[in-house]
């Protein structure tokens, strides 16, 4: 935890004068046809820095994760990934994809291959790893999210939680340098949720960057550096956990804590 | 303190008690369904022994002759005596093992791709789409390899109807699932406009209309000195008009593909042709395996209307023998002929599909 905290700390302070960034937003602006969905967003992520976003429904959360990887194209300001900027290019684009994991909410494993080919489909298609190799590293992923004796199975004959186990695993097989999070937790029963927490904890442990939007407010205590706060397309507060949550700046912050954590 | 046993695993009830259980259970359930049982029965009482008497018991199996016939029952001696006609057409007799040949080849490659274990599967499919037509068309045409040349015009009966068929699924498929992707392309506003308006094109005017295009109207367009072969004509325009179709059935299945699904491709970077190949078409195929099989059946049917511009597919030429002097007043046997066995082929194509349905099944969806 003060480890954690420490670390947070410091890439907040030095985030100004840190070396490359792994994810920089600047300005960023977005609309879904007159609707101003993102106004101004500015993020900056260091290498190793776990961040959790969190805001109430509608807030934009979504939008903003899914811009860092051009699920959504944003139409005002920069998004620059490891060094190489998000435009129309399309080279740009499919690299940036490559070093970035997504894990979605509904997990979108691919219900007509198994788990083994699942995870294996991308790194023999994009990195071109030969199957026998890229089949011998989702097993190594699949062992290290706990469910290696599922690799025969097809998605449709495991748990949520085992198939969001498998969705982090097979966007691990990529060897992000970035993994973003869109509430995995949300649509699995609580029984579940810890076992899918659990597999994200030893991630963060592993130094990989992270980017989570989630209400799971012990994980984000335990493995966030930085706590971001969304409302109405616009960062609203931004802190290292113990502070965002034990003495929130804004008032709309402190409306959204008191709602989530009593209800 | 009570603790908790969990309860040992039972057997699953027996869902029928022998025949008459089933029986009880399934037809004479309620005095509605009793009552619709029995009309069936009456039904089929009165349908089937007179077509039972006609087509087996009264009919006449040998002989060579129009007088062999004693016309109490159907003569089958017609359909033996014009059986070879009603394979091949005018094909030469000496040349025939080409097509059984032809025939066989294909059987030899497609078979082989259904044994679980066979381990060279991409490239006996790779052979098949890339060198069998091509010992195909030598086999069956000649003028090579010191076979004599065969003229399309004397292609005729099953055999006729299995190229035309055959070759307007191969192009038909992979020409629609191209079509689909172009419908749905929005950010390619022109190839979009082109492909829809190529579908909407095709699927507005009749089959027969056409054909008739392509044997009549075409030869005016093109130069004196060009001729195209008549069947290659029909063979072009069966595949676009059925690609038309085509496309639209799988833009039904593309529209079936969850949002998530292209996403998480995207998401790890896989591009489009990639995602589309490995990730979309798979599972849109598979959903719209019953339209496909449509489409191939309705296909299978359609060809015979070839017979129009004068092309002497199974159903030409059993048209053709029924006007044989020789052979007045058989037409109902020729007709049944064929009418078992266009049944045939579209029921094996329909029982394929449902195999192949079963076997693609990989448990619940989401
Ligand atoms: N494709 C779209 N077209 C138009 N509006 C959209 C679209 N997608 C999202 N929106 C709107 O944009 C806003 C932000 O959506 P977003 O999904 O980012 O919210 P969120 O913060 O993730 O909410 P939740 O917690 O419910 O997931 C919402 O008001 C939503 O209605
Ligand atoms: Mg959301």
């Amino acid at each position: 935890m003060t480890t954690a905290q420490a670390t947070g700390s410091a890439a907040t302070a030095g985030a100004a004068d840190a070396g490359a960034a792994m994810i920089e937003l600047q300005g960023v602006h977005k609309w879904y046809g007159k609707f101003h969905v993102l106004k101004d967003i500015n993020l900056r992520v260091g290498k190793g820095e776990r961040i959790v976003i969190c805001g109430p429904s509608g807030s934009g959360k979504s939008t903003m994760i899914r811009c860092i990887n051009r699920l959504e194209e944003h139409q005002r300001g920069r998004i620059v990934i490891d060094g190489v900027e998000l435009t129309g290019d399309v080279k740009n684009i499919e690299k940036v994809r490559r070093e970035v994991g997504m894990v979605f909410q509904h997990f979108n494993l691919f219900p007509h291959l198994t788990i083994l080919e699942n995870c294996a489909l991308a790194p023999m298609w994009v990195r071109k790893t030969p199957r026998k190799r890229a089949e011998e590293e989702a097993m190594q992923y699949l062992e290290r999210v706990r469910i290696p004796e599922q690799a025969l199975k097809y998605p449709g004959q495991l748990s949520g939680g085992q198939q969001q186990r498998v969705a982090i695993a097979r966007s691990l097989c990529m060897c992000p340098k970035v993994m973003l999070f869109d509430e995995p937790t949300s649509a699995l029963d609580p029984e579940m949720i810890k076992e899918v927490l659990d597999v994200m904890v030893g991630l963060a442990e592993s130094g990989m960057t992270m980017l989570c939007v989630t209400h799971e407010m012990g994980f984000a205590k335990t493995v966030a550096d930085r706590v971001i706060f969304m409302d109405g397309g616009e960062i609203i507060e931004e802190n290292d956990p113990e502070a965002f949550f034990s003495n929130p700046q804004q008032d709309r912050t402190k409306l959204f804590l008191s709602q989530i954590l009593n209800h | 303190m009570a603790t908790f046993r969990p309860h040992a695993d039972l057997p699953p009830p027996a869902t029928s008690s022998g025949a008459l259980g089933w029986v009880r259970q399934n037809l004479f359930d309620s005095p509605v369904n009793g009552a619709m049982t029995l009309l069936a029965l009456y039904l089929l009482y009165l349908a089937v022994p007179p077509l039972v008497d006609w087509a087996l018991i009264k009919a006449d199996w040998s002989g060579s002759r129009s007088e062999d016939c004693s016309k109490a029952g159907a003569c089958w001696v017609f359909i033996g005596v014009r059986l070879n006609q009603f394979l091949y057409g005018f094909y030469p007799v000496a040349e025939q093992w080409r097509v059984n040949l032809t025939i066989a080849l294909l059987v030899a490659f497609v078979l082989p791709l259904f044994i679980k274990r066979f381990v060279l599967k991409q490239w006996l499919g790779a052979a098949l789409l890339v060198v069998y037509p091509i010992v195909a068309y030598h086999l069956l045409v000649g003028g090579s390899f010191g076979l004599v040349h065969v003229e399309t015009s004397k292609w005729g009966g099953l055999f006729l109807t299995l190229v035309i068929a055959v070759v307007g699924m191969v192009a038909a498929l992979p020409l629609g699932i191209l079509l689909a992707l172009g419908r749905r392309a929005e950010n390619m506003p022109v190839l979009k406009a082109l492909c829809v308006a190529f579908i909407e094109l095709w699927r507005g005017v009749p089959l027969i209309t056409v054909l008739f295009m392509s044997s009549v109207m075409l030869p005016f367009f093109l130069p004196e000195d060009m001729s195209f072969d008549k069947l290659l004509r029909a063979l072009i325009g069966v595949a676009l008009f059925e690609s038309a179709y085509m496309a639209e059935v799988v833009r039904g299945g593309l529209q079936g593909i969850p949002k998530g699904q292209y996403e998480a491709a995207d998401a790890l970077g896989l591009g489009y042709w990639r995602a589309t190949v490995l990730v979309i078409l798979p599972q849109a195929l598979k959903l719209v395996i019953p339209g496909i099989v449509n489409t191939f059946i309705a296909l299978f049917k359609d060809t015979s209307l070839v017979l129009i511009i004068g092309l002497f597919d199974l159903l030409g030429s059993i048209q053709a023998a029924n006007s044989d002097t020789n052979w007045l007043g058989f037409s109902i046997e020729g007709y049944v002929f064929a009418a078992c066995v266009y049944w045939v082929f579209c029921f094996g194509m329909s029982r394929y599909s449902q195999w192949l349905e079963a076997k693609l099944h990989t448990g619940h969806k989401r």
